[in-house]
């Protein structure tokens, strides 16, 4: 596989389409710069600034954007709050759509045949896979990504946790939950 | 994809390791993005070519394949839209092997090391 990529560069390096400083300055975002940090902050501050997470429901890519987060090909987001009531799971049904500039890459599972499918028809057993045993009354809400459209989840906030700085509560909020394949850890977890 | 297959299948372990198993992986993605930003297909497009691809039967449960499926949907659209054809890609990704196999260990491997380099 080296051979053919080292080619598809080659050729479009040749064609003037690519510049491979360019390329490897993606690879250093997408390796280095961007990751579920950026997730954690919107996350964190949607808990601690009421006026924040109503801008994040009514306009997430302009809200995420104004933290300094933007998708590179202007792809919309949007947020879905998790609740007493509801709980909300991300997949993409079709390939591997993920909300690159909050979260990073998407873990392996995430692009996984088997994610992809059973994310839809079985999100309680998916979630069973992942340690999480939700109420039966506690309805699971799925959203497909497309290439226009990411979802990122706003877990329930912690118990115990009230008054916490940001930066703290950044601390509990993992990758999984804003997926939502995990919840938030919990105040002692810190 | 055999969904029905796939409807009954684990979740693969892991994933919370590096984001690439291998250089070319990396580099293959971030070609993917670099001819998005350059306006020569859409976001749009490029789901859709990727999941032509993430949907075929055989597929590996743990996902294993992805960045595969990766290359493979890059050289489909750059021949479908005619910036790359099949052949060309082929024949550059034969002269990088022999480049390869020509150049002594510890020393880079340039396309120039292919002692065809210039023939096909």
């Amino acid at each position: 596989m080296t051979a053919r990529v080292r080619a598809l560069e080659t050729i479009l390096t040749q064609k003037g389409l690519v510049d491979p400083a360019a390329i490897d300055a993606i690879v250093d975002t997408y390796e280095n710069k961007v990751g579920p940090r950026n997730g954690a902050h919107v996350v964190a501050k949607a808990w601690s600034e009421p006026a924040f997470a109503d801008w994040l429901r009514k306009d997430a890519t302009a809200a995420i954007a104004s933290l300094g987060y933007t998708g590179r090909q202007g792809e919309h987001m949007q947020v879905v709050f998790n609740t007493a009531e509801t709980h909300n799971l991300v997949v993409c049904t079709l390939c591997s759509c993920y909300p690159w500039s909050v979260l990073g890459l998407p873990p392996v599972w995430y692009k996984s045949p088997p994610y992809r499918s059973r994310a839809v028809i079985d999100p309680r057993g998916v979630l069973a896979e992942f340690g999480l045993t939700l109420p039966q009354d506690r309805q699971i809400r799925v959203w497909d990504s497309t290439a226009e459209l990411r979802y990122l989840v706003v877990p329930e906030r912690p118990d115990g946790t009230e008054g916490w700085p940001e930066e703290r509560l950044m601390r509990l909020v993992t990758r999984d939950s804003m997926i939502g394949t995990g919840l938030a850890l919990a105040a002692e977890a810190t | 994809m055999n969904r029905a297959n796939d409807d009954e299948r684990a979740l693969p372990d892991g994933g919370d390791g590096q984001a690439f198993d291998a250089p070319w992986q990396a580099e293959a993605l971030a070609i993917a993005v670099a001819l998005q930003d350059a306006g020569l297909f859409t976001a749009a497009e490029w789901a859709e070519a990727l999941g032509r691809e993430r949907n075929r039967a055989g597929l590996a449960a743990d996902g294993s394949d992805y960045y595969q499926s990766v290359v493979d949907a890059l050289e489909a659209l750059l021949s479908g839209k005619a910036i790359a054809t099949r052949g060309e890609i082929s024949a550059t990704a034969r002269s990088w092997r022999r480049a390869a196999r020509a150049t002594p260990h510890g020393k880079p491997i340039l396309l120039e090391n292919d002692p065809q380099f210039g023939a096909e």
